[in-house]
């Protein structure tokens, strides 16, 4: 990974977040490389799913900057809806449209929202369902599917709109354990491939295998960054130690 | 004798009139249902907003048409209104007006109530793929809520077809003072003449009603094949 400062994509600077004047985000400041896969470690309530949100604008945060393509995301007139375009994300919970067969789901946004063709997105859709083995399922609506294939189709849908970053938040902690692979597979398929991705997870295997590199996040504030094999063979810091410790059953 | 008492029906243009009744029975009580549905839609959304001044109005409105019988604003309308604005407002209209209003009241609080039953996080995964307002609502959260308001939206068709019996008490010749006015007439020469009269009101109500609860379980076992 070249550390080139034009290569920076998502510039996070001193990020606080409150809820409720609870602070959740104490100072954050991080940023993330084109073609970058970076992981977030850390136990519960620590924040980072929080971060991960106020990176799409789900939340706003009270003070620090965020910078999207040396462009400043957090303004008053800031245009979230193009942003969200070029940010996807996938949720925990899939979060399908019930109502929508996986095909109108994956194209309701390339359609409505970027006004594409529809034969081109259809052939880009179809592909992209190929490439994670479900275009068999293509006219199911998500009730009949499985957790795992609901969420590569939540995969496929973010990828469809052709982002430039894209966003996962605990993607595997609501699947039975025998397909969680299936979808972390597909996930590492596309880090291969160039993908800038910011990961939380849960799935320590998963991300020292996939990450460039791991943040480690306790009480708001990031503790330790490092490459992967470091931080999994030598944390630094005490916090993060502990934190691995209890992982190790 | 009581096979005597049928005959009611096909004296002079009774059978005629009954209908004739019918169909203000069911002009009144459709297009109120259609102007019910269209602003109780346009309530419902605006009572997903957070702005105070607007809920607090919707909230008044509603408990006012639940707490006040909907006789007494048949009554208030036909009497109070138009002797205060000094207008002649045929009693039919006042019906409609009246239903209509009662009507988006209700499907209001129904439009409300399956919006708010949507999951917090259908709203953020449209919002992610970079839907607008507008956007999210037509496309995501409209189309899901229909589902959810459709039990509660036949039920309130069907009080409102039923509650239209009232109309009587201002003037309105509907279906049921039609059969009133054949039982009078015919009191000497059939007695038995209100059994059947309001028999067959019974079974027109019937067929008024039923369609809506088949049309309702169709379109429920289709959505949730």
């Amino acid at each position: 990974m070249v550390e080139n400062n034009s290569d920076v994509l998502l510039d996070m600077q001193d990020i606080h977040k409150e809820f409720d004047n609870k602070e959740v985000l104490k100072g954050v400041s991080i940023s993330l490389h084109k073609g970058e896969v970076l992981v977030i470690l850390g136990p519960s309530g620590c924040g980072k799913s929080t971060l991960l949100r106020c990176l799409n604008g789900l939340e706003k945060i009270q003070s620090g900057d965020i910078k999207f393509k040396d462009k400043s995301i957090v303004q008053k007139n800031t245009n979230w809806q193009e942003i969200r375009e070029k940010i996807g994300m996938v949720f925990q919970n899939y979060e399908l449209f019930p109502h929508m067969t996986v095909i109108e789901n994956i194209l309701l946004g390339p359609l409505k929202v970027q006004k594409r063709d529809k034969t081109e997105a259809l052939t880009q859709a179809e592909e992209l369902l190929d490439r994670v083995g479900l275009l068999d399922r293509k006219d199911s609506y998500p009730r009949q599917l499985s957790g795992g294939q609901k969420q590569r189709i939540a995969i496929v849908r973010a990828l469809c709109m052709n982002p430039e970053v894209i966003l996962f938040d605990e993607v595997t902690a609501s699947l039975d354990p025998e397909v969680v692979r299936e979808v972390l597979d597909v996930i590492l398929g596309l880090a291969k491939n160039g993908m800038t991705m910011v990961i939380v997870t849960h799935e320590m295997g998963f991300a020292q295998s996939v990450a460039d590199r791991v943040v480690f996040m306790d009480e708001g504030r990031i503790c330790e960054t490092s490459k992967p094999d470091e931080f999994f063979n030598n944390p630094r810091t005490e916090r993060a130690q502990h934190f691995l410790n209890i992982l190790q059953y | 004798m009581q096979n005597l008492g049928i005959r009611a029906m096909f004296e002079g243009k009774n059978f005629q009139r009954l209908f004739q009744g019918l169909f203000v029975t069911v002009e009144i009580a459709f297009i109120s249902i259609i102007i019910a549905s269209i602003l109780g839609i346009i309530i419902g959304l605006s009572r997903t907003t957070k702005l105070k001044p607007i809920l607090i109005i919707n909230r008044l409105y509603l408990e006012m048409f639940r707490i006040i019988p909907t006789l007494v604003w048949l009554f208030i309308f036909y009497f109070g209104v138009t002797t205060a604005l000094n207008v002649d407002i045929s009693g039919k209209l006042i019906s409609i007006i009246v239903f209509s209003l009662w009507g988006a009241a209700e499907m209001g609080d129904i439009v409300r109530g399956a919006l708010q039953s949507l999951p917090r996080h259908q709203i953020e995964s449209g919002k992610a793929l970079g839907l607008s307002y507008f956007e999210l609502y037509m496309y995501v959260l409209v189309p899901q809520a229909i589902r959810r308001m459709l039990p509660g939206t036949i039920n309130l068709a069907t009080r409102m077809i039923k509650t239209t019996s009232l109309v009587v008490l201002i003037g309105v010749i509907d279906v049921v003072k039609v059969g009133q006015q054949i039982i009078e007439s015919s009191r000497f020469k059939f007695p038995t003449a209100s059994f059947w009269v309001y028999a067959f009101i019974f079974v027109l109500y019937f067929i008024i009603c039923y369609p809506l609860s088949v049309l309702s379980k169709r379109l429920e076992t289709k959505w949730n094949a």
